[in-house]
């Protein structure tokens, strides 16, 4: 056993976890965080993605030890004070999901891609999400949600329906 | 899937981690960035007794200037790769390959030592080290050796890393203002290089008076198309000589067949990859 | 957008953004592994890595003694030696059904199918027992092709049936009255120099579903009812068909489907390792949870597609068709799975499609490999005769030297000779095949892409242009059930609603058809506003459990909005029947003096009214209600559909080939659909552009493979290449609509009209930008290696096979082979 001390979605834990348990294991099997999926084996769909220290990761190809003095955010702790994160509103604004298990993934990788390109072309967004697989939607309007999510998340940019909360890792 | 059990050491040293590696054994597996090892682990295509995290040493991960060389820490990232000034500056090609690894995500965890030593034929790296003759600093018991990039990688999966040694460091020399390109094929935006082509040009007054070009994909290891360069030094940068030259680009060249690619057709790519890579290194 | 003149007032037609997100986005998801009742036990499934092989041995000592194991079970250990899993469709009274077992008794018949099965405290602990269960195999030969598995001799995949065919299944028109003889037709052709007779062999390789979610199933033996949380799109025909198979009565079982993460068929299922779960639930007394990997995925959920075609179409020269001939293998893999003998079956009368076609003869034989099963994948038998007929009618064009478009027009049915009754005996309702083209043609400026591809071709550019065409229609919202019955299905094709007015005059809503992704929350929640004439807000929708909505037959073939859609707008005329009486009642008017609008009951001619939610207040109380009445606006309905559902539409591809590296690139597609009314264009759209990009991954990037031992090759995602955003292009989609004259809401079905429509038009643009350069045909995926070869064949270079049996490098695997890892590894 080995230990990791990680503060999830703004909450301290500090586990006894085997060695071999990977970080999504750990936030659903221990932490009850079952928001985030797993949908592969071999880090394709990206299903998994959470921040890892502000940057997106696939958390099926992340040990939780390699998390131990980390801070993991999720899908579940991406809204704040009740109020949707500005990609989470576009996503639903813009039709960017169908059945939903891609999504977490795809909003937790869209967040890390606005932070790094706050204003990307639709090619950027395509490249910027060839992490995570999606089978529904022909990902026409998760590129359309994360274009309007940037809008959204412009200085002065008015929001949809409430006040979006900050950038998590910004 | 869940990996089979393994013990884990995470060091905080590079002796640190040559002791823990040696101790280990034969069953001992360097844990680098693990967007290669974690699948396999939970594929179970592997199972080793202990894993030897390197992610307890900061100093890996630094990416610094050494007189005419770059020296980026076998740790460092791509996503630090690729957003380095310095490599930008002058190792544009290691910037160029770098963007078209996986994905974002992979790109935070992966790192540049990771990914070389682990010698995928398919990676995209290793054409560039070699295309810009790298050298790899590789730590042991006895202390560090520096190996050239045209003996680092040995054969599939094999590198001139001995048993418990590491690579600490890849040193890049500087090729300021030089023209480059990385020109990769893939089937899907996920696949790896079906063919890849690295090209470094040193362009004076409209004619090639250096060139370096690496392979991806052709071969067990990387291959540096030596052919191809010595038909293009001395020449113009038009499409027709260069066309001429990229013909040499099979020479030595022993292409895989998988079901992207049987090998008549990679060497076809090879060429025609290698014609483009040339051209729109060029401008 | 819709045909309704003004819908500004209505819900119907508001593109509403959905209800079902807000907890999708946010994490707050129950998909079927999130759930894990207290002493919950997991299982792990022992494989076979062979396709076919006696078993000769399997010793379970030492996963037994591994830590945290609570049982390790083969088929007869669980007492299952019996137990065969349901086929709801014998196509012919002597179909041929082996029995499919739960886990293989003395023989494996695929790679990957259970052999054993371990349950534990965890599923890493379940895993590492599985690892140590010992099988002894003496492998015996494959069977993988499928004309070698019906040539004399062959090895037998069940040697008790004495044959690999299953079943073959005739439609002649000739036969059926319904029209001419092919043979006649054919034989006419051939001796008249003014016909041509065209004949093509296609492929439609094998496909992996590939729904984001894999399969998982959790059971609970605790309670009165054993209940099953499933990943499935079948929660009513689960729970029927695990009565069927285990003999537990279907009182005592509640099935459950939470939310569930895609299907596209590939969860319509019932499989082994439900029936496992139960049985080793019921064995233990405690819940037992069974989580597949991707990889177990990819091995084991059933495969779509995989037919040999071969058709043959007769033509005078001025163009008009006279015959159509469809011969098909289609391979069942293994065993014949919930309706997979069915899905050929489902395109028998598909492939005359919008033409006007005077004779038709379609034949299906189905065979049995020692492959993973197939059954229904999106569109199920549709795909496949839309790819056939729209492929065949360009190499029509081809021969006659005609335009393709023209050609197509020349022959489809006129939008005045609606209702059309087809070859095959259907009778399309609605459809105007004219106006979806023109504006198709019009978004994609059909003629300036023609002259450009002329230009290129002029000037032999390296990358040269293609234009696809794909004018469709499919028959969806499956099914009447009297058209079921006489196909032998096992089911029939009704569905199911209920109505509750609650005292608060809130709704709920409860429904057969169980969502995995479409949005029916949303979508009859906005059928229901506007024909009760509350709130949309005032909805909830009830489904996918069968304790709360007992009664329907899910999702699949497009039918929920034309079949359970039309159910739910039945029971609320009825909702409105009654609260009319009870209205009348306590506004102490007659009956028939009652108007309801908007959702206020009013008296003709006078202001005196009532709103619903009075009157669901008045019957909760029940103080004053009409003698002879029960006190409740509660209502029931069943829908059982007249026909199916006809939407079309046309599709167009401009395609670009380099013809230097093979590389396809898709630059420009437009369809437009015909979908009849529509509820919610977001929805409507999102479901376009979805079925897009798995018609054009068809055409471009996935197939499943086998070596020559029936190895999957590519069974992981590393090497089955998905598109991801960055190989697919914006689309641009219209939708015009001729309403349905089928059903009251005049709507049609759109989950399958993407996927159904877009293969072709991909394959005929490749090889509409090649087909100068002398390539005939290029097999699907038309990947760049096809492509590049294609080319090099055509012009007289001889190059090598294309290896389909190896692994290809990507994501953490790279190079490294899952089935043959090499030293690189250890």
């Amino acid at each position: 056993m080995a230990e990791v001390r990680v503060t999830v979605d703004g909450v301290n834990y500090a586990d006894e976890v085997e060695p071999r348990m990977l970080l999504v294991q750990y936030l659903r099997e221990r932490l009850g965080k079952t928001g985030t999926l797993i949908g592969c084996d071999t880090s394709n769909c990206g299903a998994c993605t959470v921040h890892l220290n502000g940057q997106s990761v696939k958390s099926c190809s992340v040990l939780a030890v390699q998390a131990d003095g980390g801070e993991v955010l999720t899908i579940e702790g991406l809204a704040r004070d009740g109020q949707l994160h500005p990609v989470q509103a576009a996503f639903n604004e813009c039709h960017g999901l169908q059945c939903g298990y891609c999504t977490p993934g795809m909003i937790m990788a869209a967040v890390d891609l606005l932070g790094d390109n706050p204003d990307p072309d639709e090619g950027e967004v395509r490249e910027g999400i060839e992490g995570n697989l999606c089978r529904c939607t022909g990902y026409q309007n998760i590129v359309r949600s994360v274009q309007r999510a940037a809008q959204m998340m412009k200085p002065g940019a008015s929001a949809p329906t409430e006040t979006p909360a900050p950038v998590a890792g910004d | 899937m869940i990996p089979a059990k393994f013990d884990y050491v995470r060091p905080s040293s590079v002796e640190e981690a040559v002791s823990a590696l040696q101790q280990g054994g034969d069953d001992a597996k360097i844990l680098a960035g693990g967007q290669s090892l974690l699948p396999v682990l939970r594929l179970r295509l592997a199972a080793p007794s202990v894993v030897i995290d390197l992610g307890g040493i900061p100093e890996l991960r630094q990416i610094s200037e050494d007189g005419d060389r770059i020296a980026i820490g076998a740790m460092a990232p791509h996503h630090d790769v690729l957003r380095d000034d310095l490599v930008k500056q002058h190792v544009s090609l290691l910037s160029q390959a770098t963007a078209t690894v996986a994905d974002p995500q992979v790109r935070h965890r992966g790192t540049l030592g990771g990914a070389l030593a682990h010698a995928d034929p398919a990676g995209d790296l290793g054409a560039v080290a070699l295309a810009l003759d790298a050298e790899f600093v590789i730590a042991g018991s006895s202390g560090t050796r520096t190996v050239p990039a045209a003996e680092f990688f040995v054969d599939y999966f094999t590198t001139a890393i001995g048993e418990g040694e590491i690579l600490t460091q890849v040193r890049f020399p500087k090729y300021t203002g030089w023209s480059t390109h990385y020109e990769k094929f893939n089937r899907t935006a996920q696949a790896w290089s079906m063919v890849a082509v690295a090209a470094a040009l040193r362009v004076e007054g409209g004619s090639i008076a250096e060139a370096r070009i690496g392979l991806t994909n052709m071969g067990t290891t990387p291959i540096r198309a030596t052919g191809v360069e010595q038909a293009l030094v001395g020449q113009p940068a038009t499409a027709d000589s260069v066309r001429a030259a990229a013909e040499h680009a099979t020479e030595g060249t022993a292409a895989p067949s998988d079901a992207d690619a049987a090998a008549d057709y990679r060497e076809h790519l090879a060429k025609v990859l290698t014609g483009r890579a040339v051209l729109a290194a060029a401008g | 957008m819709t045909a309704t003149a003004d819908t500004t007032a209505l819900e119907f037609g508001k593109a509403r953004v959905r209800k079902e997100d807000a907890r999708l986005i946010t994490g707050r998801t129950r998909y079927t592994d999130a759930i894990t009742p207290p002493g919950t036990l997991h299982v792990a499934v022992v494989r076979s890595p062979l396709a076919h092989a006696r078993i000769t041995g399997i010793d379970t000592a030492e996963a037994k003694r591994a830590p945290g194991v609570h049982g390790v079970y083969t088929v007869s250990d669980l007492g299952a030696d019996e137990v065969g899993m349901p086929c709801a469709w014998p196509i012919t009274p002597d179909q041929k059904a082996p029995q499919r077992p739960v886990l293989a008794k003395d023989t494996v018949h695929f790679a990957g199918e259970g052999v054993a099965v371990v349950v534990a405290r965890s599923a890493a602990e379940a895993k590492d027992a599985a690892d140590l269960v010992e099988v002894d195999y003496d492998p015996l030969d494959p069977v993988l092709d499928m004309e070698a598995a019906l040539a004399e001799g062959a090895t037998l995949v069940h040697p008790d049936l004495g044959t690999n065919e299953s079943a073959t299944w005739v439609f002649d028109s000739g036969e059926a009255g319904t029209g001419g003889s092919v043979a006649d037709a054919i034989a006419a052709a051939e001796a008249d120099p003014d016909q041509v007779v065209v004949r093509r062999r296609f492929r439609q390789q094998r496909l992996v579903p590939a729904f984001m979610e894999p399969r998982s199933c959790v059971v609970d033996p605790t309670g009165e009812q054993i209940v099953i949380w499933s990943a499935t799109q079948v929660p009513h025909i689960l729970r029927t068909m695990t009565t069927v198979t285990l003999g537990i009565p279907e009182s005592k079982l509640r099935v459950i489907a939470p939310d569930v993460g895609g299907g596209f068929g590939g969860k319509i299922g019932v499989l082994p390792e439900e029936m496992m779960t139960v049985l080793l639930a019921r064995k233990l007394g405690r819940p037992v949870k069974w989580t597949e990997t991707r990889s177990e995925c990819m091995l084991t959920a059933h495969h779509g597609r995989d037919q040999i075609q071969d058709l043959t179409i007769t033509a005078k020269k001025d163009g008009t068709i006279t015959g159509l001939d469809v011969r098909l293998l289609a391979d069942m893999g293994a065993y014949l799975g919930l309706v997979g003998p069915g899905v050929p079956v489902l395109g028998a009368f598909m492939f005359n499609a919008i033409y006007k076609i005077p004779a038709y003869r379609f034949q299906t034989t189905n065979v049995f490999t020692t492959k993973t099963l197939t059954d229904a994948y999106r569109g199920a038998g549709r795909p496949e005769a839309t790819f056939g007929v729209e492929r065949i009618i360009d190499e029509l064009a081809v021969e006659l030297g005609r335009e393709p478009l023209e050609l197509r027009e020349q022959n489809w049915i006129k939008h005045e000779e609606f209702p059309f009754t087809t070859v095959c005996g259907l009778t399309y309702d609605s459809g105007n095949y004219e106006q979806a083209t023109a504006r198709a043609k019009e978004l994609f400026d059909y003629d300036a892409l023609r002259r450009e591809q002329a230009e290129r071709r002029e000037r032999g550019d390296k990358v040269q242009l293609g234009i696809g065409i794909s004018t469709f229609t499919e028959m969806c919202g499956l099914a009447p059930s009297r058209v079921l019955g006489s196909l032998a299905y096992g089911a029939g094709g009704w569905e199911a609603a209920s109505i509750r007015m609650l005292a608060t005059g809130k709704v709920e809503v409860i429904t057969g058809a169980s969502a995995h992704g479409q949005g029916h929350e949303t979508a009859f929640s906005q059928i229901v506003a506007d024909k009760l004439g509350v709130p949309f807000e005032d909805v909830e929708i009830l489904h996918g459990d069968t304790a709360s909505s007992p009664k329907g037959l899910d999702t699949y073939g497009s039918r929920s909005l034309v079949v359970g859609g039309i159910a739910i707008t039945m029971a609320a005329d009825k909702v409105i029947e009654k609260a009319k009486k009870i209205a009348a009642h306590l506004l102490e008017a007659d009956e028939a003096d009652i108007e309801f609008s908007a959702g206020q009951f009013t008296v003709r001619g006078t202001d005196k009214g009532k709103a619903i939610q009075e009157i669901a207040f008045a019957a909760f109380m029940a103080h004053d209600y009409p003698e002879g009445m029960e006190p409740s606006l509660d209502s029931d309905a069943v829908y059982d559909p007249e026909n199916f559902s006809f939407p079309h539409g046309t599709h167009l591809a401009a395609m670009e080939v380099d013809t230097e590296t093979g590389r396809v690139n898709l630059r420009h597609y437009v369809c437009v659909d015909d979908i009849g009314n529509v509820v919610n264009p977001l929805i409507a759209e999102g479901q376009v552009h979805g079925g897009l990009a798995q018609g054009i991954a068809q055409a471009l990037f996935e197939e499943a493979n086998y070596d020559d031992q029936g190895t999957l090759v590519n069974g992981t995602f590393v090497d089955y290449t998905l598109p991801s955003a960055a190989d697919l292009p914006s689309f641009t989609t219209e939708i015009v609509s001729t309403p349905a004259t089928s059903n009251p809401l005049g709507v049609k079905g759109v989950g399958e009209a993407g996927t159904i429509a877009s293969t072709p038009a991909i394959v005929n643009g490749v090889l509409d930008a090649v087909r100068h350069l002398g390539v005939a045909d290029i097999q699907m995926p038309t990947t760049s290696q096809r492509v590049w070869r294609a080319i090099q064949e055509a012009q007289g270079r001889s190059t090598q096979e294309t290896p389909i049996d190896t692994h290809s490098p990507g994501a953490g695997l790279g190079s490294i082979d899952p089935n043959n890892p090499q030293g690189e590894v250890q």
